[in-house]
């Protein structure tokens, strides 16, 4: 079975009189280790689609199995410990916690993981993602001192601080200039080559899009084209 | 490991918006120190209430020897011979509770002076502590009589205001003599005014001698007419008692003197430390005259143990009442304070939004953030309740050294508003932290 499995998920929204059909029957699949772009224009359900990759938003209806396991059901508690353990987030605007150091950022997930390590085990373990992402001297500095790429690399070191399998990145790169994108999205690329880990890009940017393995568009609430170099059998 | 990380936090959220943090807290600080303040005010008032209590007499135990009985006749209270000067000594002595003990021994006869004469509700035969007793002891002339004078049985009164109107018409009677029953004494002092007493009794009028001269040169003289004790009551109801022995006669009581071995007091007159402790000093008290009187466990006292348990009750009520009022107050200001950091605490959530929702993306749970911002809110509110400790300590000191009321420390208070801080954090913080709590993470993430 494949890491990440979604089976017919739909959405529906009740915000007025009619409901709002955001995702309209959903199957996906992506095998541990893959580099998937997720492409989509505004309102096509790209951002729903990831909330619920994410764990963040469960569908109307449908199954989604993660690591073997059928998670639509769980309960906000449960779904919370499975994001701390299984997934990393990178957002577009950093969402670095202000007024607080790079490090204490880093380690902010460790602190509601159950599996007690001690203070300096959770340092030791920051200090290292913080060196992976070439950020060992700026260890100390505040949110406000960091530039934007470092900003977003203190995030991917954050996202990775609990060994997820999963990266989940919502249009990391939309606020950096071309050159620092360059530089974040080899870091994925590293990251998905060298230490298998998952990754899901949400870009609208066909450029990023690119430097994935596989590229899945997403149109009107459904799968429109799910090109790459994916195993046949994935449809829309 | 769990809480300590919590309050971290806590701390790390608080420092980095210090301002905001100080402001908040301000409402605990100013509702603890009003609690601390108006609590110690409110004691130090009891305290001078409860010392005006003593002064009118309401912690003063009056112990009287029990009524004696002949073939099933009570003869009244007071009438039995058991209580003795030692008595009292021992009470002092020995019962901690009990702050000041006098014998007293009555008569009831007219005092002359020059043609005129007066019958004075009270002529007391007692020692120099009934002044302390009574709380009296500041004198409106002269000096009071000494201990010494009492073991001389010396021929020395104090008068109160009502006998130098009557006997003296207004001049000052200290160096003059009176008589009591042909025994002349030596004014040494008058008495400071007190007026009435719960009774209505005129309090002012008054004789106080030593009890020894009482005792034996006033109301053992051969002219007694009225006063205490068998010998007398003996007299004026002939038929009421038994002479166990024939009566002498007066020259063979003259022949014979017989030597005092039990001098009795018709009562004895004790205040306690405070209002609190009345009862154990009746307590102490009883035990021990059961022991002196050696009595056995089934027998009845021989005495009698009252208090004024009206009149304490009826002042101890007011400076209850009065001192719940303040705390009333102050726990208004404290509640105020309360809803002040509810609403910055509100406030605080509005604006974190996205921490918030960022903390839940990277798996914080929803009980995780509920704890993070009610530990915030008791961080906040203990902090100003420290602080509230220091400010209403400082303002009671001010108070009492500048505007001169009385304030006592109060370590209830102290204790109260600290939980009362506490209190207020978990309440007043739980709203918004588990509104917080309770946040969609997609939308808090979204949230500008």
């Amino acid at each position: 079975m494949d890491l990440i499995e979604l089976r017919d998920i739909r959405k529906t929204y009740h915000l007025g009189e009619v409901p709002l059909d955001v995702l309209k029957g959903v199957s996906l699949n992506v095998a541990g280790g893959e580099y998937v772009a997720l492409m989509g224009a505004s309102g096509s359900g790209k951002s729903t689609l990831m909330n619920i990759l994410g764990c963040l938003d469960h569908p109307t209806s449908g199954e989604y199995w993660l690591e073997g396991r059928e998670i639509s059901g769980l309960s906000a508690t449960e779904r919370a410990r499975l994001r701390n353990r299984t997934i990393g987030f990178v957002f577009q605007s950093f969402t670095l916690l202000p007024r607080t150091t790079a490090l204490e950022n880093v380690m902010m997930p460790l602190s509601y993981t159950r599996e007690g390590l001690s203070e300096q085990q959770k340092k030791e373990r920051a200090v290292e993602l913080l060196r992976k992402v070439g950020l060992e001297d700026r260890i100390g500095h505040q949110q406000s001192q960091l530039s934007g790429g470092e900003q977003q690399r203190v995030a991917i070191a954050r996202a990775l601080v609990n060994n997820p399998r999963v990266l989940l990145a919502d249009e990391p790169t939309g606020n950096l200039d071309s050159r620092t994108s360059a530089e974040i999205l080899r870091m994925f690329r590293l990251l998905n080559s060298d230490e298998g880990i998952t990754i899901i890009l949400v870009t609208h940017d066909p450029g990023v899009a690119e430097c994935a393995g596989r590229i899945i568009r997403v149109s009107d609430g459904l799968i429109a084209d799910n090109a790459g170099l994916a195993a046949p059998g994935d449809t829309a | 490991m769990k809480l300590l990380g919590t309050l971290k936090t806590a701390l790390g959220a608080l420092r980095r918006n210090i301002l905001r943090s100080l402001l908040t807290t301000l409402g605990i600080v100013i509702g603890v120190a009003a609690v601390i303040t108006m609590m110690e005010i409110g004691n130090g008032a009891a305290i001078a209430i409860r010392r005006t209590i003593a002064s009118i007499g309401a912690n003063i135990l009056l112990i009287t020897p029990s009524s004696a009985s002949s073939a099933g006749v009570s003869i009244g209270s007071g009438s039995l011979m058991t209580l003795t000067p030692q008595d009292a000594d021992a009470i002092a002595r020995e019962c901690p509770a009990v702050a000041s003990v006098a014998p007293i021994v009555r008569v009831r006869t007219q005092v002359v002076y020059g043609n005129r004469n007066w019958a004075p509700n009270y002529i007391y035969g007692t020692t120099p502590s009934f002044l302390l007793v009574r709380q009296w002891t500041d004198l409106a002339e002269g000096e009071t009589f000494t201990e010494q004078d009492v073991r001389n049985s010396s021929k020395v009164c104090l008068v109160g205001q009502t006998v130098v109107r009557e006997l003296f018409g207004g001049e000052s009677p200290v160096g003059r003599e009176v008589r009591i029953r042909n025994v002349a004494f030596r004014v040494i002092g008058v008495l400071r005014a007190k007026g009435a007493n719960m009774a209505g009794t005129d309090q002012d009028d008054t004789v106080l001698a030593p009890w020894t001269t009482i005792k034996y040169r006033v109301a053992s003289s051969p002219s007694a007419s009225a006063g205490q004790g068998g010998e007398n009551a003996g007299k004026v109801y002939p038929s009421s008692q038994q002479n166990l022995f024939p009566v002498p006669s007066v020259s063979q009581q003259a022949d014979t003197p017989l030597p005092v071995r039990f001098a009795n007091v018709d009562q004895v007159m004790a205040a306690a430390r405070s209002g609190s402790q009345i009862s154990p000093a009746i307590r102490q008290i009883t035990a021990l005259l059961r022991e002196r009187h050696s009595l056995r466990a089934t027998s009845p006292d021989d005495f009698n143990v009252r208090d004024m348990a009206e009149i304490y009750r009826a002042m101890t009520s007011t400076t209850e009442m009065m001192t719940r009022l303040l705390l009333c107050v102050a726990m208004i200001s404290l509640m105020v304070g309360g809803v002040g950091i509810m609403n910055i605490m509100l406030v605080s959530v509005t604006e974190r939004t996205r921490e918030i929702g960022l903390r839940m993306a990277v798996g914080a749970e929803p009980a995780d953030i509920l704890r993070q911002f009610l530990a915030e809110a008791i961080v906040l509110c203990l902090l100003g309740g420290a602080m509230g400790i220091a400010v209403g300590r400082g303002s009671s000191y001010i108070i009492a050294s500048v505007m001169r009321w009385p304030t006592a420390p109060s370590l209830a208070a102290i204790i109260a508003s600290v939980a009362v801080s506490a209190g207020v954090g978990v309440i007043f913080g739980f709203y918004p932290a588990w509104k917080a709590s309770r946040l969609n993470p997609i939308e808090a993430l979204r949230y500008e």
